[in-house]
């Protein structure tokens, strides 16, 4: 928003090429605020919440069937909507929390909601993929159950959440691209006013190459994380730390 | 100590229940290693997680070192199943953790300081013989290797009772060889009760003081094992010890079977059961072996026509159950 006000007088004629980055730069800064503190929110609810949902499951550590039904709709409901009708929908809910209905406070409501249901899923998926004999053997070595979600399905689920947030950050970004639409600002807001509004080519260009890029480095830094957070990926034959230390710098 | 007494277990309800344990009742003391045998199926999974108490028994009580498990609150049970050390079939390590982090796990639930837990861990895997595989992944490390860290782990809390499911199977016979003599050696020194659930004779041969066999949910046989192997009508004992294939008798004379009946057979009994039939005894196959410190074996020797009954009374009295193969023609497949 703030780096737009020089701009707003400014209508159809094109930017010059000077002052492009002045314009893009400060926009891709909001856009990685805004995604940063949606993924903050995401991750310290989606987790538990996956993990209870997981183990309400069927062969869940807190098996119940009814819990686990309306909580599972709860979330379908989050990730059936489209980005853009949720974010309309929950305008009134928006405005109860933040004050407001513009700006990057009033997009990271609405990406919050959708990201958790996303990341939900994408826990819960995680952990089905932890073989049960995992739990099994916590409860056996007196595990409480806390434990044996922190230690034996969370733990062990790592690299597969940390590959499931990164599809989920980069979902974000999109949507807070379509955020950007409604005033939040960032680069979707500069893309929407310049490029599509006013026929900016050049403009348009440059923030599909940022978004592009953006894209491909959260995807790239995911990438190493996972393979960081896997042993098998990570040593070969030798085992000392600093061997492997020595090989995750390398990665 | 490890007490079942009318351990029933069903799973399902209704018209689809299926009875996996029914009725069981045994115990072992302390310092004793039980093996349970039986086919695939047979229920002895479901056998080793009532005794930790995974799965709650339908019905009956699970005892160990006197406390009634199956009475306990989950919180409760929670305490108590750190006195039982289970060992998984495919050792059940954490993949992203290392060797010491997984030995140090049920230290870490139980909340022992850093400090001490490494001291713990340093020694368990240095009793397991794994000192310097501290730092190596499970990928890392072969199965027997693997086996024997989930054996350290299953030790970190000082558990008076071992609970084994299947924790040789599928390992070479040198690793098999490894993990019995730790466990032997873990009973003597810490005079732990081992639970040995197996599929493989063989290594009940070399473990277990005493075995039962499981079969559709019921101990068909149970008893300690020198007294299945050295009594002719035990179809456990045979099944320990297989008849293996042996010569065939000359023409003339009969094939008989002599398996050890007795604690003290005289180690020249062919000599001795020849000079009290008055004729020769040729030995054509024989198997014998020192189990807990009992002789033990079988062996087939030919005879000339002799009155069955002579012969019979004579290798009583040497200690010695005689029964005769077939006359004339061995019967080369008779392995039980
Ligand atoms: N959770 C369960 N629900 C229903 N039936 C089960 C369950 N677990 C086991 N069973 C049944 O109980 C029987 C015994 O299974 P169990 O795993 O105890 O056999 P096992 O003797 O350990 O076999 P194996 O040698 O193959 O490991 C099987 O018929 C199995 O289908
Ligand atoms: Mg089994």
């Amino acid at each position: 928003m703030s780096a737009l006000g020089g701009f707003g007088v400014l209508a159809n004629q094109t930017v010059p090429l000077g002052e492009i980055p002045a314009l893009v730069l400060p926009a891709l800064g909001e856009t990685l605020i805004m995604v940063g503190i949606t993924m903050a929110i995401v991750v310290i609810v989606g987790i538990p919440l996956g993990s209870i949902i997981f183990n309400l499951a069927p062969g869940g550590l807190f098996e119940n069937r009814s819990l686990h039904t309306v909580l599972s709709w709860v979330i379908s409901i989050g990730r059936s909507l489209p980005f853009l009708i949720l974010m309309a929908a929950i305008i009134p809910f928006t405005r109860l929390i933040t004050g407001t209905n513009i700006g990057i406070p009033a997009a990271v409501v609405p990406m919050s909601i959708a990201g958790i249901a996303f990341f939900t899923r994408i826990v819960e998926n995680s952990l089905r993929s932890i073989p049960p004999s995992y739990a099994r053997v916590a409860k056996a070595s007196g595990a409480s159950n806390l434990q044996v979600i922190r230690t034996a399905q969370l733990n062990e689920a790592v690299p597969s959440i940390i590959g499931g947030l990164t599809i989920n950050t980069i979902a974000m970004i999109e949507y807070s691209a379509i955020a950007g639409t409604i005033g939040a600002g960032g680069i979707g807001y500069v893309a929407v006013t310049y490029g599509y509004q006013r026929f900016d080519n050049t403009v348009m260009g440059v923030t599909i190459v940022i978004l592009v890029a953006t894209v491909a480095a959260v995807q790239l830094i995911g990438d190493r994380l996972v393979r960081f957070t896997t042993p098998q990926l990570r040593t070969s034959s030798s085992s000392s730390s600093s061997s492997r230390l020595k090989t995750a710098v390398q990665a | 100590m490890i007490g079942l007494e009318q351990l029933t277990k069903v799973y399902g309800h209704g018209a689809d229940a299926t009875v996996v344990l029914d009725h069981l009742d045994f115990r072992v003391e302390a310092g004793e290693i039980y093996a349970v045998v039986g086919p695939s199926g047979a229920g002895k999974s479901t056998l080793a997680a009532c005794v930790n108490l995974l799965e709650r028994p339908t019905s009956g009580s699970v005892v160990v070192n006197g406390d009634v498990l199956s009475d306990l609150s989950e919180a409760q049970l929670q305490v108590a199943r750190r006195r039982i050390g289970t060992i998984f079939q495919s050792d059940g390590l954490f993949a992203r953790r290392t060797a010491a982090q997984n030995v140090a796990l049920p230290l870490q639930y139980l909340g022992v300081t850093p400090g001490e837990t490494r001291r713990r861990v340093a020694e368990l895997l240095d009793r397991v013989g794994l000192a310097d595989r501290a730092g190596h992944y499970p990928h890392q490390l072969s199965g027997g290797q693997r086996q024997r860290v989930g054996i350290a782990r299953a030790l970190a809390l000082k558990p008076t009772v071992l609970l084994s499911d299947e924790a040789t199977s599928g390992l070479d016979p040198q690793s098999t060889d490894a993990i019995v003599s730790l466990l032997k050696e873990l009973r003597d020194d810490l005079g732990l009760s081992i639970l040995f659930i197996t599929h493989e004779m063989d290594t009940v041969l070399q473990v277990a003081d005493s075995v039962a066999r499981l079969d559709h949910g019921h101990i068909v046989e149970s008893g300690r094992i020198v007294d299945l192997l050295q009594s002719p009508e035990s179809d456990l004992g045979r099944a320990l010890r297989p008849w293996r294939a042996h010569t065939e008798p000359e023409t003339g004379e009969s094939a008989w079977q002599l398996a050890y009946a007795a604690k003290s057979v005289p180690t020249d009994w062919i000599t001795q059961l020849a000079a009290r039939l008055g004729a020769p005894v040729s030995l054509l196959g024989a198997s014998i072996e020192t189990v807990n410190g009992a002789t033990v074996g079988h062996a087939t020797v030919g005879l000339p026509p002799i009155d069955p009954q002579r012969v019979v009374a004579a290798a009583d009295e040497l200690g010695l159950a005689a029964q005769q193969v077939s006359s004339g023609i061995a019967d080369l497949e008779r392995v039980a």
